[in-house]
């Protein structure tokens, strides 16, 4: 935040202006906003803490009776304070939210191919879901098998989550982010399986 | 006095923020004063019917009084009008075969309802509702009340909770906050008193049902997940049994008078009181009676008990999934709170027991809880609440119009308010200067399956190849879980022109013409008023003139004197019933002129009296 506070002008205020205690335009970024350093591994304990804490400071409620430019303020704090919440206390959003912010979107097209290796079980899970729809009783067995295989693989990138977030922390390396994108590319077309399943 | 209570007011208009429950049956006001909240009464008690009827004289009466003009003038009386609120004529055909509402031609937007010949909206007519508890709050509070608190069903979706803001504004009410229901009731109970643990509200009231489940923080009452049926509620029993009831007669009187409206309106009081009863009595009976004929039907709780059980039940899968949304399992949750008038049923008590497996709070009225809550919301804004705060979550998701007719939901449902997305458009074609955006409201994945909210149509793009423009759209769920959006074109960082045309509602100059029309309504009740007021000092100057009279004071005066005070009097009695107050006042005043000298020759008397040692009455 290098501008000057908007109310009385003084310099480099922080979330409120230390002068006029004024609050300031949110900083749209989530870890600066939460005052925490980029990293993938997070404490939820220390995230949720800040959260009220920060709720307390920020919701429009305390500001009902302020200017309307404060107001405003209050409103679009409380919102990046939400939206940020959401998405960091989430180990998936949250390093989805990094490689963005890296430039490494994950786009609508990577979870469209499916990964070689599971070709044959889309493919078995497809004939399955088919099959179900005729009222074959087999096919839900299968179905639920599948799912129980998928909910293992997820469980397994998860772990595999874990370790490389821990290794993008130490060292910022771009390699293992974009080894991290894979593993999320991979695990978001996992989900969508067992939302398929679910429907069965 | 006056002078006195004026100053005390002056003092405190920042605490004048009332709570208001808009409910679907009954609406009440409430306010926070000296630290706890308290329902506001008006002439008639603290419960305003939601009912408003038109008058003979193009005037209208609302609440109590209106509930009698339901049976005697059907046609030109309203109930549960909340059921229409920020919905299009589509929505609405389930109620219409139910409810006897007269639904204007024309109403494709907006709602028109037919009040005799007269057309109006569903938020015109809340509005109507609402001056009146704005009245009862100034008369109770004594001083003019601008600034609410309105509370509505936590499952209300965008059109609804505008349609309920813009009534408040036509009502002449700056609407503070809206607040839902059940969030409002967990308020009243002051759960946080308990620090930490986790609350589910269930809220059954006339015409809507609502489920929260909530985390208690210190002081911080964050709402985790939230369901509901906005067509579920008491009325929905009462249906039910009046179609019984129409069968019986159909049979025993050889009569169809389901098409008669003061007869349905007269079994309908009947079918609410049998219903009242039997959550106190094991059996009762529906008595109604309809020119010279009568019909009787004995009902037991046990048999009322299997026909609402179906209705009962309705309300439990709501309640499941929003346990699964909150991520939380019967046995964590510590506490229950019951609001709503349909939960003083003995079996939706029972039924709410056994799911959560938890005996439920019953301590405050379920009908005064909401407003209560909504008065601590205002004691909140206004600052005089402290270290209580409400986190609440948007009940559906948000979503906008992609290819093929499928939704992309970008806020989703459950998430703490206020909330937000942002996405970035451009266009399709070489030159296109507008980008349609729709967006939708729901879970469902297909557009047609959703709820359309509104159209925002950024206009004015600069000519560009197709696929050049960026429009960055700013979509955002403010505390009262309503809509803003907000668009810059990403390029230049200029804002972008958004014009938005909502799918069902008022636009925001409609609003302003109703506000107009009722600004004009509020000088007629605010003239009304003042002679009422200018005619209580007329009574209290007769009164006193009457008492003067056997004073010997009186005896001592000229008979000039004497027929100067007789001809004021008449004089004013000439304009006691006038609605210009200013007249009463001015022969208010004359009275007093000519009675100046008798005042100061009771005085000497009493001072004569006085000094002879003699008791006499002052004169108050």
């Amino acid at each position: 935040m290098e501008s000057n506070c908007w109310n009385c002008g003084a310099s480099a205020p922080e979330r409120f202006c230390a002068d006029c205690k004024a609050l300031q335009p949110p900083p749209a970024d989530y870890f600066v906003f939460f005052g925490l350093p980029a990293q993938l591994s997070l404490d939820g304990k220390e995230l949720e803490k800040q959260f009220y804490a920060l709720s307390r400071q920020l919701h429009p409620d305390i500001f009902a009776r302020k200017s309307q430019r404060e107001r405003e303020y209050s409103l679009e704090a409380t919102a990046v304070l939400n939206d940020g919440f959401r998405v960091l206390r989430d180990p998936i959003q949250r390093a989805m939210y990094v490689l963005k912010k890296q430039g490494l979107d994950i786009g609508e097209q990577g979870t469209r191919d499916v990964p070689p290796e599971l070709l044959e079980e889309v493919f078995d899970l497809n004939m399955a879901l088919e099959e179900m729809k005729f009222g074959d009783e087999e096919a839900r067995t299968q179905i639920l098998g599948a799912r129980e295989r998928f909910e293992g693989m997820c469980k397994e990138i998860d772990g595999e989550l874990k370790k490389l977030f821990a290794a993008w922390d130490a060292g910022h390396d771009a390699e293992v982010l974009t080894e991290i994108r894979g593993l999320l590319n991979r695990r978001k077309y996992i989900t969508n399986l067992i939302k398929q399943t679910e429907t069965a | 006095m006056s002078q006195m209570f004026q100053i005390e007011f002056d003092n405190v208009p920042e605490e004048r923020i009332v709570g208001i429950d808009l409910g679907t049956t009954n609406s009440l006001v409430a306010h926070m004063t000296l630290g706890s909240p308290r329902v506001l009464e008006g002439h008639d008690g603290k419960i305003v019917p939601s009912v408003v009827s038109l008058g003979d004289n193009g005037g209208f009466i609302i609440g109590n009084a209106a509930r009698q003009e339901l049976i005697d003038h059907p046609e030109r009386s309203i109930y549960s009008v909340k059921r229409l609120m920020g919905r299009g004529v589509d929505d609405v055909q389930e109620e219409l075969k139910l409810f006897p509402f007269r639904i204007a031609e024309g109403s494709e937007s907006v709602i028109q309802v037919m009040l005799g010949d007269r057309k109006m909206t569903p938020p015109e007519i809340s509005a109507l509702i609402l001056r009146q508890l704005k009245l009862n709050a100034e008369e109770a509070l004594g001083g003019p009340v601008t600034r609410a608190v309105i509370t509505v069903p936590a499952y209300f979706n965008d059109a609804q909770r505008q349609a309920t803001r813009d009534a408040g504004r036509i009502a002449g009410l700056e609407v503070l906050r809206l607040v839902n229901e059940p969030t409002a009731a967990a308020l009243a109970y002051g759960l946080d008193k308990r620090k930490e643990g986790i609350v589910a509200v269930y809220d059954m009231g006339g015409g809507t049902f609502d489920i929260s489940i909530l985390k208690l923080h210190d002081g911080i009452f964050e709402v985790l997940a939230t369901n509901g049926d906005t067509h579920l509620g008491g009325d929905d029993i009462d249906n039910l049994l009046i179609r019984i009831a129409l069968e019986d007669v159909q049979s025993e009187w050889g009569e169809d008078i389901s098409h008669v409206g003061e007869a349905v309106q007269t079994l309908r009081q009947a079918v609410i009181r049998a219903k009242e009863e039997l959550s106190f009595v094991p059996v009762t009976s529906i008595e109604f009676a309809w020119h010279g004929k009568s019909y009787k039907r004995e009902l037991t709780r046990e048999l009322f008990e299997n026909l609402i059980r179906g209705i009962v039940d309705r309300t439990l899968g709501p309640c499941r999934d929003c346990m699964k949304d909150a991520g939380v399992t019967p046995e964590q949750i510590d506490e229950v709170v019951l609001v709503g008038g349909s939960t003083r049923i003995p079996l939706v008590r029972s039924a709410v027991e056994v799911l959560f497996r938890a005996k439920p709070h019953t301590e405050l009225n379920p009908d005064e809880v909401v407003a209560l809550g909504a008065a601590v919301q205002a004691g909140i804004l206004a600052g005089t609440v402290e270290n209580q705060l409400l986190l609440d979550v948007t009940p559906l998701s948000l979503g906008i119009e992609t290819y093929g007719g499928v939704v992309t939901k970008i806020i989703h449902r459950n998430s703490t308010i206020p909330a937000s997305a942002s996405e970035t458009f451009t266009t399709a074609v070489d030159g296109q200067s507008n980008v349609l955006i729709h967006v939708l409201q729901g879970e469902r994945e297909l557009v047609k399956d959703n709820r359309s909210l509104a159209r925002f149509d950024l206009k004015g793009i600069a000519p560009m190849p197709a696929g050049f423009a960026r429009i960055e759209v700013r979509f955002l769920i403010d505390a009262n879980g309503i809509l803003n959006v907000m668009a810059r074109d990403a390029r230049t960082g200029n804002e972008q022109s958004v014009e938005v045309k909502p799918s069902y509602g008022l636009t925001d100059e409609q609003v302003e013409a109703m506000i107009e029309a009722s600004i004009d309504h509020a000088e007629e009740d605010l003239n009304a008023r003042q002679a009422a007021e200018a005619r209580v000092d007329a009574d209290t100057i007769l009164i006193a003139l009457e008492r003067a009279k056997k004073n010997a004071a009186y005896g001592e005066l000229s008979e000039e004197e004497r027929q100067a005070i007789s001809a004021a009097v008449i004089q004013l009695q000439a304009v006691y019933n006038s609605t210009d107050h200013l007249l009463i006042r001015e022969k208010v005043e004359a009275l007093n002129q000519a009675t100046m000298s008798l005042a100061e020759a009771q005085m000497n008397t009493a001072v004569r009296s006085a000094l002879k040692g003699t008791h006499i009455d002052a004169e108050r």
